[in-house]
């Protein structure tokens, strides 16, 4: 047991951070630092950055086109990132759809998708929860009928996050109404393209389009894009909730923002003493920074066992959601009254017209509002601790 | 990074639990406390036969050259069985600073013989007010010549009265909270002037009340350099909290455990209680809590023999709030998920519960780690 990154992962960090030095636009990291609104192109140029780079899926075997990291090296990487102010790569397709393609999809499949996903040329989005399924998910209704060689898909997919940009959404639709509702479903990969495709903006809370509803009216859909068998789509879904819940403790994220916390606490006034000096609002702080390097280790813990993740992975959706939140509660609090305005042109890069208090209160509020999500996807937290009473204490 | 066990390691992980399992039963335990012995001959002399009493000695000295994660290894254990052994107060405090503070003369008669299971010691430093202050030291050594002339009052000194001998922390020079002018002593347990009330603690073992009066020492007493022990007993208590960090994850380990067994097995209203989801979720909440606690326990035993001083403090600190706080949900929990039987003295789980709650109060609460983590945060580095 040795918790000293060794000689080679310290060298290996060290190349990831003058990567990032040398080719992390300044416009892109300044968006970042700032938590202003994300872009699309934003995301696309880093991906394409990282892509040309090889260094486009970090979590990918070689054999795809990824770096073949170990866990640790991934961890790494996501760390220097997340410090260095890049961009969230999209989840949909590197860490969600793209795993689940090279485990069940045949061969074709794999050299259709994987290279799009990896430059980000193609934008991934989920099809998963429905109106009346949330966390009972398996009682989804979207139904794709097998009709001359294909399918047509008729249903209403919701909280579809980013789905206004996607290309591709991967859906879980029904293919059977025989046996257990876990029994039915199909893993189906949809061209967002495709005549009777609509999207519709859900705006979220904190006044943003983060999310949709989509709908599907007669979707005509090859049987190509099947994955896999029919009716065996729920293994799938859970495989892939599983690789989900691991990218979801957002360890490296979180650093950065607690360094900006601290930052920002140093800096912000309380009367004639800096915020850091208030103590109730400083042990609040140093409570989080405790739980989030549990949290840090926890995640090596889990990443580096032999036996893979596992259902211990809830606890990772959990705590980090958990301790997400509580970080931009605090983001919020520490920039006070400033923090209750609403200046939405002010998330945009390069505004230059009036804001209340620092730039760090321009997002706060929003950023706490829109975070509130953390604990209700992926799996509710509450479904989290169901998955660690059955899977791991065995009720 | 990594976090395997050697196979030496996990071969006597796995000896110890065996041994724990068969020789040191919930009814042994409870033969072993009413004794008022503070320990059990037979299962200290195996203790010493697995080499676990020298464990983190060096070589030299008949030890086996280990170091805190060792110690770990041997208190997650203790955990689970809620050993009440005095391997906390006799190895990793007494031998510990005799190792990290002693002349080789010293080292040479003091661990070969705890090694051996035949020499018991305690740490008595703790006084009257002082809470977890390290520094607050009124007892006096006073130069008398060549000798020291030592008063004072120490208090919670775990195992005192069962110690063949003391390390006693004084103040050579300085103002009562001086870190500046400590000074330690090594002092027979029976020599004159002192006098050691034995008491009881609520979790099955020993502490007690010492004071000395007038007790006369040589030079030959002085444990490290005169008025420059702060250091060291920083060091010494680091390493008692990342030992009982460790043992803590141990009896919450063994907490979650009885309380699955419990509420598989009560039933009401027609089912066993472990069907109802309220009562699932808290279990998960314990065994999360039980998690992160372990993290911090394995971040407290690597950080634990750094001589790198501000950030072995707050590694420790750390893992000592996150660890109280841990054991505090854990234990409550535990408790009231057996229910009626949780607040009796026949189920485990209450005696695992007093064990919690009394580690937090050891070296150190919740709290007090919390603002030593705070205070850290003030400096811009951090």
């Amino acid at each position: 047991m040795d918790l000293n990154y060794t000689a080679e992962q310290n060298a290996f960090r060290a190349d990831v951070r003058q990567f990032l030095q040398d080719h992390l636009p300044d416009d892109i990291r300044e968006r970042v630092k700032k938590r202003l609104r994300p872009d699309k192109a934003m995301t696309e140029r880093w991906q394409k950055i990282l892509s040309d780079a090889g260094w486009g899926a970090s979590t990918w075997p070689t054999e795809f086109g990824g770096t073949g990291w170990s866990p640790i090296q991934q961890l790494i990487f996501e760390e220097e990132c997340a410090l260095a102010g890049a961009p969230r790569q999209l989840d949909f397709g590197l860490r969600m759809v793209a795993p689940v393609i090279m485990t069940f999809g045949n061969e074709k499949q794999k050299q259709r998708f994987l290279p799009g996903i990896l430059t980000g040329e193609d934008w991934w989005c989920q099809g998963y929860s429905e109106p009346g399924s949330g966390s009972d998910l398996a009682s989804l209704r979207t139904s794709a009928k097998l009709e001359n060689g294909g399918y047509v898909v008729n249903g209403q997919k919701t909280w579809t996050t980013l789905g206004q940009h996607a290309d591709w959404i991967f859906c879980l639709v029904r293919t059977s109404t025989e046996g257990k509702p876990q029994q039915g479903i199909s893993f189906l990969l949809i061209d967002m393209k495709s005549p009777g495709v609509t999207v519709r903006p859900i705006i979220m809370l904190d006044g943003e389009h983060e999310i949709n509803e989509v709908y599907f009216d007669n979707v005509k859909v090859p049987a190509d894009n099947l994955i896999g068998e029919e009716n065996r789509g729920w293994t799938y879904a859970k495989f892939l909730l599983g690789h989900e819940r691991t990218g979801l403790a957002n360890v490296g994220q979180w650093k950065s923002l607690m360094r900006r916390l601290k930052e920002v606490a140093h800096e912000e006034r309380d009367g004639q003493r800096p915020l850091m000096e208030n103590t109730r609002f400083r042990d609040r702080l140093a409570q989080l920074d405790i739980e989030l390097r549990a949290l840090e280790l926890t995640t090596l813990r889990v990443l580096t066992n032999d036996a893979g993740p596992g259902p211990q992975a809830s606890i990772l959706k959990i705590k980090g959601s958990e301790i997400g939140q509580s970080l931009f509660e605090l983001l919020m609090e520490a920039t006070g009254q400033d923090a209750i305005a609403h200046i939405p042109d002010a998330l945009e890069l390069g505004y230059d017209g009036p804001r209340v208090g620092s730039e760090d209160a321009t997002p706060a509020t929003g950023d706490y509002f829109n975070m509130r999500k953390l604990s209700i996807f992926g799996g509710s937290n509450e479904i989290q601790r169901n998955i660690i009473a059955q899977m791991v204490l065995g009720l | 990074m990594n976090f395997n066990l050697t196979d030496e390691q996990q071969m006597l992980q796995d000896s110890l639990r065996r041994f724990l399992a068969n020789e040191y039963g919930f009814e042994k335990r409870g033969q072993i406390i009413a004794s008022g012995q503070g320990r059990d001959n037979g299962t200290w002399q195996a203790l010493a036969e697995m080499g676990l009493l020298g464990f983190t000695f060096p070589e030299a000295h008949d030890g086996l050259g280990g170091n805190a994660i060792d110690t770990m290894l041997v208190m997650e254990s203790f955990g689970r069985a809620l050993v009440v052994e005095p391997y906390l107060a006799t190895v990793v405090l007494g031998g510990g600073l005799v190792r990290d503070a002693g002349s080789e003369a010293q080292k040479a008669a003091i661990l070969p013989a705890i090694t051996a299971g035949e020499h018991f010691m305690a740490f008595a430093h703790s006084e009257p007010g002082a809470r977890y202050h390290l520094n607050q030291v009124s007892t006096k050594a006073a130069p008398s010549g060549d000798d020291f002339v030592i008063n004072g009052h120490k208090t919670a000194v775990l195992h005192g009265a069962q110690a063949d001998q003391l390390i006693v922390s004084a103040r050579t020079i300085g103002a009562d909270n001086d870190a500046y002018g400590l000074t330690l002593f090594l002092i027979d347990r029976t020599a004159e002037g002192v006098t050691v009330s034995d008491f009881a603690t609520h979790d099955g073992h020993r502490t007690a009340e010492i004071r000395f009066t007038n007790v006369t020492v040589g030079s030959a007493a002085l444990l490290g350099p005169q008025d420059r022990a702060a250091a060291v007993i920083e060091k010494a208590t680091d390493l008692a909290i990342a030992a009982l960090c460790a043992e803590a994850v141990g009896v919450m380990e063994a907490m979650n455990a009885a309380t699955l067994e419990y509420t598989r097995t009560r039933k009401q209203f027609g089912v066993p209680i472990a069907k109802f989801q309220v009562l699932q979720h808290n279990m998960a909440d314990m065994f999360i809590a039980t998690e992160q606690a372990r993290s911090m326990a394995i971040l407290a035993a690597s950080e634990a023999d750094s001589d790198d001083r501000a950030r072995r403090r707050t590694a420790v600190s750390m893992a000592k709030t996150l660890v109280g706080q841990s054991a505090r949900a854990v234990g409550q929990k535990g408790v009231q998920l057996h229910g009626g039987m949780g607040v009796t003295d026949e189920m485990f789980a209450a005696h695992l519960f007093k064990r919690l709650t009394l580690i937090n109060l050891l070296f150190g609460d919740a709290d007090h780690h919390l603002a030593q983590v705070s205070d850290a945060l003030l400096a811009k580095s951090a």
